[in-house]
């Protein structure tokens, strides 16, 4: 792609650096205020998040009278209703949100790529069937589903991770497929293929790189959905019993929220703070990418 | 008559979709942990054999998986879903009895989402750079990133004891059960309201987005410069000319959306106790009433199948265009 002719500039004229599209989505990407803003911000949560899981406390001891309001005897966040500290919760509750989070979405990137490859490369009675498969998957309500398979495997980290991922891989694929109907049929293929490459090394070598720019920006959006997804199923009581999460805190406490309206507010706070950093560095990466989109 | 063909094509596909559905559901009960007569037999109290056997001979947990699928596909044919566990009722009945409240919420959420979402996209597009854009957009990625259960959780604090303008639980008061048929109609559309919202801030950012830059489209067509040439009202270009072709992309979203639309479904009836499928795939789960559960997923799907026929059908009534392709896309 980066055709530069290697003609020795005049002396005196302003040297023109050769740049890679790799490294002019970088750098539009740190001109975007609202995606730097979000990088920071998912950062400085993934750093608390680190920080928790190592030194945050045992979230589940009672601690303190039940409902203390926050800033009250001490409690910056106050206490739950059995009397938990919600800070340490907080802090703790981050890492398997983002955990499941993060294992979901690469599973289902992981599939979704796979699927869409096969399909859209080989075309033929391969897309048909694979796309009947995907239009399958459609169908399921995706939470539903997913609520059968943590149901029927008993609740963990590894179970929710897998049935998030198996419900979500869908749209990966179409948008995969898409991109490899589009650029097999380009010339740089034709040449892969006529020097008898083959399709193995065509698919993920030379395709594969190409398709990557819109993959990487829906794989973000699918981080995002991910962690909505773990967070809806720990609060309806579906994640690992004994870990605490986000969601868990929030459902654990639904039935007291005319009493106490913190412990729910702050973990969804908290919730809603990841996944918006996320898709803010999700549309960043996005126009990015694509530069003829910004004018939108 | 063209129509019509392609009307029973869909059909039959939507048919052989549900039929792999059933057999995947079959496969889920047979891959779950532990005996499913044991867990039957658990809830009755008091496990002995011969009550296990009984149980085995009842459900035809005794006979082949060939045999046994085939009876179960034999079941769900003529509309058979089980017996819940649980609420020692036909699952059929049980989710019968839910279903209209769930396409109540979910049809409500989609028009709500739609006519909020088209309208915010609208006036962002006619000045892309704006501030109201601005607002737009920034109200789209917030909606976009809220947990729902929390917004709606969120919202009946807001509205329990601040503003209490909108009753926050069930469908129903408990006073207007008696009342003419109007006014149960205007209560059940109170409790409707908050619900229907909260699911509605999800799907409102994308139908904002979709039709910004739609919209922002079709205004540069030539066609809209020459209405507006000719001194056609600015409204009127607007909801008229632009619009009207504006919306197709936002129909095919809507269409694909049915699917998530029922699952945000399942957290929000959840959070204001609306007596709908989500409410009883969520106390069923718990109950580890597995007929139930895949009783509803069976219905599920089958309403996002349905769902996706009409909105096929709605698409090919919205542009005339699409009809002569036959449906190939």
């Amino acid at each position: 792609m980066s055709a530069t002719q290697h003609s020795t500039p005049a002396p005196d004229a302003p040297v023109v650096e050769a740049v890679s599209p790799l490294s002019e989505a970088f750098r539009m990407f740190r001109r975007n205020r609202p995606a730097m803003a979000g990088t920071v911000v998912f950062l400085i949560l993934l750093a608390i998040v680190i920080y928790g899981a190592l030194y945050g406390g045992d979230p589940f001891e009672i601690v303190w009278a039940p409902q203390t309001p926050p800033g009250e005897d001490g409690f910056v966040f106050g206490t739950d209703y059995l009397g938990r500290n919600l800070l340490t919760g907080l802090l703790t509750g981050g890492a398997p949100t983002m955990v499941v989070g993060a294992s979901a979405a690469a599973l289902s990137i992981v599939i979704g790529i796979t699927i869409g490859a096969f399909a859209g490369y080989f075309g033929g009675w391969v897309d048909t069937l694979l796309m009947r498969v995907t239009e399958f998957f459609q169908v399921l309500p995706a939470l539903l589903f997913a609520m059968v398979l943590v149901t029927l495997f008993s609740p963990s980290l590894l179970t929710s991770s897998f049935a998030i991922g198996i419900v979500m891989w869908p749209q990966t694929a179409r948008l995969t497929r898409a991109e490899f109907l589009k650029i097999r049929e380009l010339e740089y293929v034709t040449a892969a293929r006529a020097i008898g490459a083959r399709d193995r090394r065509i698919m993920w070598r030379v395709i594969l790189p190409n398709a990557l720019p819109p993959l990487i920006v829906s794989a973000t959006l699918t981080v995002g959905v991910a962690i909505l997804f773990e967070a809806g199923l720990s609060f309806l009581g579906l994640g690992d019993p004994n870990t605490m999460s986000w969601g868990m805190m929030i459902g654990a406490n639904r039935e007291y929220i005319l009493d106490a309206w913190w412990p729910v507010t702050f973990p969804g706070i908290a919730i809603f703070l990841t996944v918006f950093s996320v898709s803010l560095i999700g549309d960043g990466l996005n126009d990015a990418f694509n530069p003829k989109m910004r004018e939108r | 008559m063209q129509t019509l063909g392609y009307i029973l094509r869909r059909l039959i596909y939507g048919v052989i979709l549900m039929f792999f559905v059933v057999v995947l559901n079959f496969i889920l009960i047979r891959l779950a942990p532990g005996d499913p007569a044991e867990v039957i037999a658990g809830d009755m109290g008091g496990i002995t054999k011969e009550l296990l056997a009984e149980i085995r001979a009842q459900y035809g947990l005794d006979q082949p998986m060939t045999t046994q699928l085939w009876i179960y596909l034999h079941q769900i044919a003529t509309g058979n879903l089980g017996v819940s566990y649980y609420f020692d009722q036909p699952v059929s009945k049980l989710i019968g009895s839910r279903v209209g409240a769930t396409i109540l919420l979910v049809l409500a959420a989609q028009v709500l989402s739609i006519l909020l979402g088209v309208v915010m996209g609208v006036f962002s597009a006619r000045k892309p750079n704006g501030p109201v854009s601005a607002i737009v957009s920034v109200i789209s990625t917030v909606g976009y990133a809220l947990p729902v259960f929390w917004t709606g959780i969120m919202l009946i604090i807001l509205f329990a004891s601040w503003i209490p303008v909108f009753p926050v639980e069930g469908m129903v008061s408990a006073r207007h059960a008696a009342t003419g048929w109007l006014s149960y109609g205007w209560d059940v559309a109170r409790h409707l309201f908050l619900p229907a919202f909260t699911l509605a801030i999800i799907f409102l950012a994308q139908y904002a987005r979709l039709s910004r830059a739609s919209m922002i489209d079709v205004l540069g067509a030539d066609y809209v410069r020459t209405a507006r040439a000719k001194g056609v009202p600015e409204m009127r270009v607007i909801f008229k000319h632009a619009l009207r072709n504006a919306i197709l992309p936002i129909l095919t979203v809507a269409g694909l959306q049915f699917g998530n639309l029922i699952s945000g479904a399942l957290l929000v009836e959840t959070v204001f106790n609306w007596p709908g499928m989500g409410t009883l795939a969520f106390d069923s789960i718990l109950r580890r009433d597995y007929p139930t559960v895949l009783g509803i997923l069976i219905i599920g799907s089958a309403m996002v199948v349905v769902a996706n026929i009409v909105t096929d059908l709605g698409y090919r009534l919205a542009d005339p265009r699409i009809r002569t392709t036959g449906g190939r896309r």
